[in-house]
């Protein structure tokens, strides 16, 4: 029977192989599944993982996929590592992207250098009170963080359907729950001409530098990662954690929010109630597979906007469910999870009960 | 006084789905074991009660299906959660990621399909009752089983050993360990018990409440269920309040709507989530009391040491 065995020491190998041996176990699976639904699973896992990304227009079509990713997985990182179970980033997202668009909507005439500034602006602060709203629940009110960002997302959604529906919505568009569109002044420039790849991207690689810089430069990244540890310790060292619980969550909801107002910015140029398919909750699987580390957190990014990407590929090409990409997802957190116990544990062959008993004092004395 | 009736009688109805899944959670958080994978396994109860009934056109088969899809999705937790004593935070949002993925996936080819669900059944003497007796007791058959399960979870934790042994892991799980009780055993079934309760609530959305199958069709009810359990302080008779609470919340737009009152539906629909942050502030003010509610483990992986 296969038992798992304490380590004397985590395995360092094993933290970083864990989100390989899922992704492959994950594959693994897609090809059961292929199988299983009567579809060619070489052919499909080459539309999901490679045909989308085969040529420019679809490295491009990826790379504006992660910098939504990026941006909330990167202020996600920050309350992850102090142990701050914010799910709300999908909230945040939605309140930048309704935010900078009720600016965006005011200025679509205008042509002046500083209406995508005050546009992108607006929906940072727009994600930072959303934010601030959970902040306060937790750190004055001690609610918990989960099921109270959990909740801000459902009312966010909802303050969006009703500004599509209502106030926002675009009196000439055939009754289609949409803005207008943005004036040229409000959207974000093109980083690789020709393509739909905005300058997104760019504030997502940047946030997540900056998330790297501030875990290994500053003393609030120092804290953070105290009061994530060792709740006791930081209490001892003086740490505030309401402070600290203050700084994550605007951080998150300043990442995120960004996130939001550069994708109605950017791609999209209006207003739509799909403005995000679940970016925010996608991101909470980025920062567990990219070991709530910055750099790791850029290409588990790239690998989560793959699967948005080889969905739709599925989609159009073998006729297959769009939800194929949440399926993916899922699995691959499942078997993060399940791997990471690798981490910790070894898996042994337990032999019968009197061999068990002879290894038990070798094993002991090299634990000791 | 017909309108109050109705009023009542549809809070009750909208009320069950969430008493359902609640009084899962509720057993599985006395063990000590935090499942935030309601949704997820809501979700997969609500897709394979529905397509189960459908292409068997029995609504029982329906209810079986739905149960037994709960217990397999709470047995990937229990797995990640108990055995390998993963962070069971991480490991619920996995579920529920994994349930919203699969469910919709699974139920892409039957959204737009409908199936005659559960109709009342009024229970004869009980249900001519004033008021009460057609708020009651002229329902659909799973409301009468929310009703007995709930009776039955509160007998079973306060009457009988078995609830004994759910508690003591629960607050104390090295102590239960050293009495010579399963930690681990207790735990996996109070896990199971939580994803077939699950699985019943999401059948009930998709047999009874609006039968028929949409993609994300529990609308974040498998989270209120996780605030309701802190709201009734883990004891059932209280969630039972509780749920009804929520039901009459969800159920607010409709009557505001009744009454001709105009306000955009988006911002009606908002309420539950709403009503159930003012609820977590209103039990949370006191972090004190909340504490000395929570079963002592909650949360916390639990390994054997022998």
């Amino acid at each position: 029977m296969l038992q798992l065995e304490r380590r004397p020491v985590d395995s360092s190998l094993m933290r970083w192989a864990s989100p390989v041996l899922a992704l492959v176990l994950t594959v693994i699976t897609g090809f059961i599944l292929f199988l299983a639904m009567g579809k060619d699973p070489v052919e499909g896992l080459r539309f999901f993982f490679i045909t989308p990304i085969s040529d420019l227009i679809g490295l491009a079509e990826l790379g504006l996929k992660m910098a939504p990713l990026l941006l909330c997985a990167a202020g996600l990182t920050v309350c992850y590592r102090a142990r701050i179970w914010n799910i709300g980033a999908e909230g945040h997202f939605l309140m930048g992207a309704l935010g900078a668009s009720a600016v965006a909507v005011q200025f679509v005439d205008a042509d002046a250098f500083w209406v995508l500034p005050l546009v992108l602006l607006t929906g940072v602060l727009a994600g930072v009170l959303w934010a601030a709203i959970a902040a306060g629940l937790k750190t004055h009110l001690h609610c918990n963080e989960i099921l109270t960002t959990i909740m801000l997302n459902y009312i966010a959604l909802n303050f969006l359907l009703y500004a599509v529906h209502g106030p926002l919505k675009d009196p000439y568009g055939f009754g289609f729950p949409q803005s207008v569109m943005f004036g040229d002044s409000a959207l974000l420039p093109a980083l690789i001409p020709g393509t739909r790849l905005h300058i997104g991207l760019a504030f997502g690689l940047l946030a997540a530098v900056a998330v790297w810089v501030m875990f290994a430069r500053s003393f609030i990244g120092f804290q953070l990662n105290v009061i994530g540890q060792d709740h006791r310790a930081a209490d001892f060292a003086g740490f505030s954690a309401r402070r600290l619980t203050w700084f994550a969550f605007l951080v998150g909801g300043a990442t995120a929010g960004l996130a939001g107002a550069s994708e109605v910015t950017g791609p999209i140029g209006q207003l739509v109630p799909q403005v995000s398919p679940g970016y925010g909750y996608t991101a909470i699987i980025v920062v567990f597979l990219g070991r709530m580390h910055a750099l790791g957190i850029i290409a588990a990014s790239a690998l989560l906007a793959l699967t948005f990407l080889g969905g739709e590929m599925l989609q159009i090409a073998m006729n297959m469910p769009k939800a194929v990409t949440g399926l993916f997802q899922g699995l691959l957190l499942f078997y993060l999870l399940t791997c990471d116990a690798l981490i910790h544990y070894r898996v042994r062959f337990k032999r019968r009960a009197r061999e068990a008993n002879v290894m038990t004092p070798t094993t002991a004395a090299r634990e000791a | 006084m017909e309108m109050l009736t109705n009023i009542l009688a549809a809070t009750v109805v909208a009320g069950t789905p969430l008493l359902l899944v609640a009084l899962g959670e509720l057993i599985c958080e006395r063990s000590g074991i935090l499942n935030l994978g309601q949704e997820g396994m809501m979700l997969m109860g609500a897709v394979a009660g529905f397509v189960a009934a459908l292409s068997s056109g029995s609504l029982l088969v329906g209810l079986v299906a739905a149960m037994a899809a709960g217990v397999a999705m709470s047995m990937f937790f229990g797995f990640m959660a108990i055995t390998l004593a993963a962070n069971q935070y991480a490991a619920g949002l996995a579920l529920t990621i994994f349930g919203t993925g699969l469910s919709a996936f699974v139920g892409a080819g039957f959204v737009g399909e409908s199936i005659d669900g559960f109709t009342r059944v009024a229970i004869p003497v009980l249900s001519d009752i004033p008021v009460l007796g057609r708020v009651l007791f002229d329902q659909d058959p799973l409301v009468y089983v929310s009703f007995v399960a709930c009776a039955g979870v509160a007998f079973f934790i306060r009457r009988t050993r078995g609830g004994l042994v759910l508690r003591a892991v629960g607050e104390d799980p090295d102590a239960a360990n050293a009495n010579g009780l399963k930690v681990q055993a207790v735990r996996y079934m109070a896990v199971a018990f939580g994803g077939g309760m699950a699985g019943l609530a999401g059948a009930y959305l998709s047999l009874a409440y609006t039968p028929m199958w949409t993609e994300n069709m529990t609308a974040g009810r498998g989270w209120i269920a996780l605030a309701l359990v802190v709201f009734a302080t883990w004891r059932p008779g209280r969630l039972l309040l509780g749920a009804y609470l929520f039901g009459a919340a969800s159920i607010l737009h409709l009557v505001l709507q009744g009454l001709g009152w105009n306000s955009p539906t988006e911002l009606l629909a908002m309420l539950p989530y709403v009503v159930t942050i003012l609820m977590l502030v209103l039990l949370s003010w006191d972090p004190a009391r909340t504490r000395l509610n929570t079963p002592l483990s909650l949360g916390q992986p639990y390994r054997p040491s022998h």
